[in-house]
């Protein structure tokens, strides 16, 4: 299951795992019957192929001992899909339904075409004179969950970060607050996954997972050129 | 009869069939072009595409939107529905015509009107409309944000009109069902692909009010500057989403129900047996059509909608996967103790079952909300829906076409150049969007021109996954101008074809080959059921619906 799941990206926020296991589950589940339904199909075309003076037998499909072939599969398959929706709405929950509360907050704002961040800045708070702001470039801290409050200026985007298993449809008018807690450091690709016109394919941005010391060393640079100004 | 009073302006329900199938076919074949060409992009991107050139991120987008309507709207829809249903209704139930002739014109009329407002939308200044076929406002509402004024507005008409054609169509087909059914055909002595097409355009009428409407709003927005996707205005752009997709995935069900139809006939005439459990099959199709009605908002799971009602989408979405799946296992269970022979029509309609499978399988990814996260807007969901869209709109199309051919044209295609053409297809199509399937859970987002912003998109293994797709996508295309010279040389050359020349019972078959305008000699009438093949106890192992005791 391990290795099946090296085909996803690899995963970086603390949900991430769950929707893979979410993921592999409705593989197993669902491969189990494509499987055989792709095996009894080829068994049959090849057993019932045209042999000459062979008929071909008259069967209804009416006669209850008949529709038992198809009803055990129906039953068991109704099944499968049972715990596949109460896995799928347990992983929804958490991911979008659940706010857990959050260690600092950040804005995200989409614009044709490109993503603004708003950080917090060093007294934690968001909408303060310490903010920091940035294009392109999102910094948080690994092991802390964020809150994000997403918004756009223009048209629909869609803020997706597929290490996280995260996105969220950006409205404008609206503020959408979301969350995440990044568990691994590194540079991953931002990208808009709504289509917002010419730009949208080059509408990029990268999240900066970094160290708590990583992450005041970049805002103590942040600040100097806030004050060099 | 001139000329134009026969094929252009008649009412003969073959020839606006006919009308249909290749307006449809052309619109087809523009849209594969249009596929070709931004496949190339993505594989090479950057480089001039042969027979097109440099592709700008704008004719990328036009290309995308363009080709997902057209392939929807102006190929699948006129193929399925109006091409077969003009052509087979009332032959299969033995009647001379649709109950409104002239309707029937009007239908293609404003079709054929639609087809060229959209060709004509891209090349008037600005470009083709950029915004994706499912034109989410406030992008698609203003010509601020999408740059492409006239575009999206010749666009929307052009949807509009279409949506027009295919209520008027809809219309003769309930009516032509309910009125004109030979003497002694009961409700359930109907062929199954009536059935389909008939449900199919009923489900279509029910969902299309609301998009009317909603298309309606939206050129109001775009041309007096209205507010109702505007949220500065008090207008909100998630309601859009609600009109479209409550549509959008009826609509679905509304390609995938005729395609269905044509698979059982070819089936059971190819495998000398009766379709498994008719009853059946038909409970299911009303069973899936009414609940394709409830599960729109899967499309909008993480589009802002109130978490809540994900779940319930989750609930009805995964259900539906259970008379799907019932439909298929009566399929696969039709051949049990048949007599299969492999025409080209008969490997066609199999590998329609095999491949839809894969389509519908994969759709639970989609429909499990917890996954759909990841999964939205990737190129699995591309893989996904080209693979329930191919096996309908075309390789079901061709079952039909090669099986419905010596009954349109009084010929045979040549079966030889058909198995090539069939293998040409089969494979290529596996090898365009099985390597989608990995590229979309690498995170390959869709509608991006160029994946060189994205370093962690922008690798060799990645890449090299999108070169094998572009490189099947020509060899697939290649192998359509094989059909293409069959079909039409035959037309002409091909070896002659009797009334019956499969074998089977249905009543199309009773007609001439090709049929006159009126289509019978004498009206049949009907004694049994449409499948009645391998009866025991008779010499035939056919037995006509319209042949007495
Ligand atoms: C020649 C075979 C085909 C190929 C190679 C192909 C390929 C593609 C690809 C790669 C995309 C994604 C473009 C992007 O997001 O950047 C796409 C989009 C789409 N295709 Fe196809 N396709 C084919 C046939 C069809 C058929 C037969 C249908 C439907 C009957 C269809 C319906 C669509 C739709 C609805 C979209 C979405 C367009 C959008 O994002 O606005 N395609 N196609
Ligand atoms: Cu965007
Ligand atoms: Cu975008």
């Amino acid at each position: 299951m391990l290795d099946f799941m090296s085909l996803l990206r690899e995963s970086a926020s603390t949900f991430a795992r769950d929707i893979d296991h979410l993921i592999a589950w409705v593989a197993i589940l669902g491969g189990f019957w494509w499987l055989i339904a792709e095996g009894v199909l080829v068994w049959l075309i090849v057993k019932f192929r045209h042999k000459e003076g062979v008929r071909a037998q008259y069967i209804t499909g009416e006669k209850k001992e008949e529709m038992k072939w198809i009803h055990w599969p129906h039953n068991l398959i109704l099944l499968c899909d049972v715990a596949i929706i109460i896995m799928a709405i347990n992983v929804w929950y958490n991911v979008k339904q659940k706010l857990p509360p959050a260690d600092d907050t950040i804005r995200v704002i989409g614009q044709q075409w490109s993503w603004r961040f708003v950080h917090s800045g060093k007294d934690g708070i968001l909408g303060t004179p310490d903010d920091v702001e940035t294009v392109e470039d999102l910094h948080v801290q690994v092991g802390k969950t964020y809150h994000f409050k997403l918004e756009t200026t223009d048209v629909l985007h869609n803020f997706s970060v597929p290490v996280f298993r995260l996105k969220q449809d950006s409205i404008p008018g609206r503020v959408i607050t979301g969350w995440f807690k990044p568990t691994m450091t590194g540079t991953f690709d931002i990208q808009c996954a709504e289509m917002c016109g010419i730009g949208h394919g080059i509408m990029m941005g990268r999240i900066h997972v970094q160290t708590p010391e990583e992450y005041d060393q970049w805002l103590s640079t942040q600040q100097k050129v806030a004050q060099s100004h | 009869m001139s000329f134009w009073q026969k094929y252009v302006f008649s009412v003969d329900h073959k020839v606006i069939g006919m009308q249909y199938l290749l307006t449809g076919i052309l619109m087809g074949v523009i849209g594969a072009y249009m596929s070709y060409v931004f496949r190339m992009q993505l594989a090479f991107p950057g480089k001039e595409v042969p027979f097109f050139g440099l592709v700008t991120a704008a004719e990328y987008n036009a290309l995308i939107t363009n080709h997902g309507s057209i392939m929807i709207f102006w190929f699948a829809m006129p193929v399925l529905i109006a091409a077969f249903g003009n052509f087979l209704i009332p032959l299969m139930i033995g009647a001379d015509d649709m109950v409104f002739p002239r309707i029937n014109r009007l239908s293609y009329q404003i079709f054929l009107l639609s087809a060229v407002i959209l060709i004509v939308s891209f090349f008037v200044p600005g470009g083709g409309f950029g915004g994706a076929w499912t034109a989410y406002p406030p992008l698609s509402a203003k010509a601020e944000y999408n740059l492409t004024p006239w575009g999206s507005s010749l666009w929307l008409l052009a949807v509009a009109l279409e949506f027009v054609a295919f209520l008027l169509g809809g219309i003769n087909f309930i009516t032509t069902l309910m009125n004109s059914r030979a003497k002694g055909m009961k409700y359930l002595d109907i062929p199954i692909v009536l059935w389909m097409i008939v449900i199919a355009s009923i489900l279509f009428m029910a969902s299309v009010g609301p998009l009317i409407a909603g298309a309606i709003m939206l050129l109001f927005d775009q041309l007096i500057g209205t507010g109702f996707f505007d949220p500065s205005r008090g207008g909100d752009p998630v309601l859009w989403q609600h009109l479209f997709w409550f549509f959008g995935h009826p609509e679905v069900y509304v390609v995938l129900l005729p395609a269905m139809g044509i698979v059982a006939e070819v089936m059971t005439t190819f495998s000398r047996k009766k379709l498994f459990a008719y009853k059946t099959v038909l409970f299911t199709t009303i069973a899936t059509g009414v609940l394709s009605f409830f599960v729109w908002a899967h499309h909008q799971f993480i589009a802002g909608i109130d978490p809540r009602m994900a779940n319930i989408f989750t609930v009805t979405t995964v259900l539906i996967s259970i008379p799907i799946a019932e439909m298929l296992f009566v399929y696969i269970a039709t051949l049990y103790g048949g007599s299969i022979r492999f025409t080209t029509a008969m490997l066609f309609a199999l590998a329609f079952l095999a491949t839809f499978l894969i389509g519908g399988v994969t759709g639970i990814f989609l429909g499990a909300s917890g996954a759909d996260i990841y999964f939205h807007d990737t190129y699995f969901v591309i893989a996904h829906f080209h693979y329930t869209f191919v096996p309908i709109a075309v390789i079901a199309v061709f079952a039909g076409i090669y099986y419905w051919f010596p009954k349109m044209f009084g010929r045979f295609m040549n079966e030889t150049l058909g198995k090539i053409h069939f293998w040409g297809t089969f494979l290529p199509f596996n090898t365009i969007f099985l390597p989608l399937f990995f590229t979309g859970a690498a995170g390959d987002h869709r509608r991006i021109f160029t994946y060189a912003n994205f370093p962690q998109l922008a690798t060799p293994g990645l890449q090299d996954l999108r070169i094998i797709a572009t490189v099947s996508v020509v060899i697939l295309i290649c192998f359509q101008f094989l059909f293409f010279w069959n079909f039409f040389y035959s037309m002409f050359r091909g070896a002659k074809a009797g009334k019956n020349p499969w074998n089977a019972n249905t009543l199309e078959w009773v007609a001439p080959s090709p049929p006159p305008h009126g289509n019978f000699d004498v009206f049949p009438e009907v004694y049994r059921g449409p499948y009645e093949f391998s009866v025991p106890g008779r010499a035939q192992d056919f037995w006509p619906q319209n042949e007495k005791a």
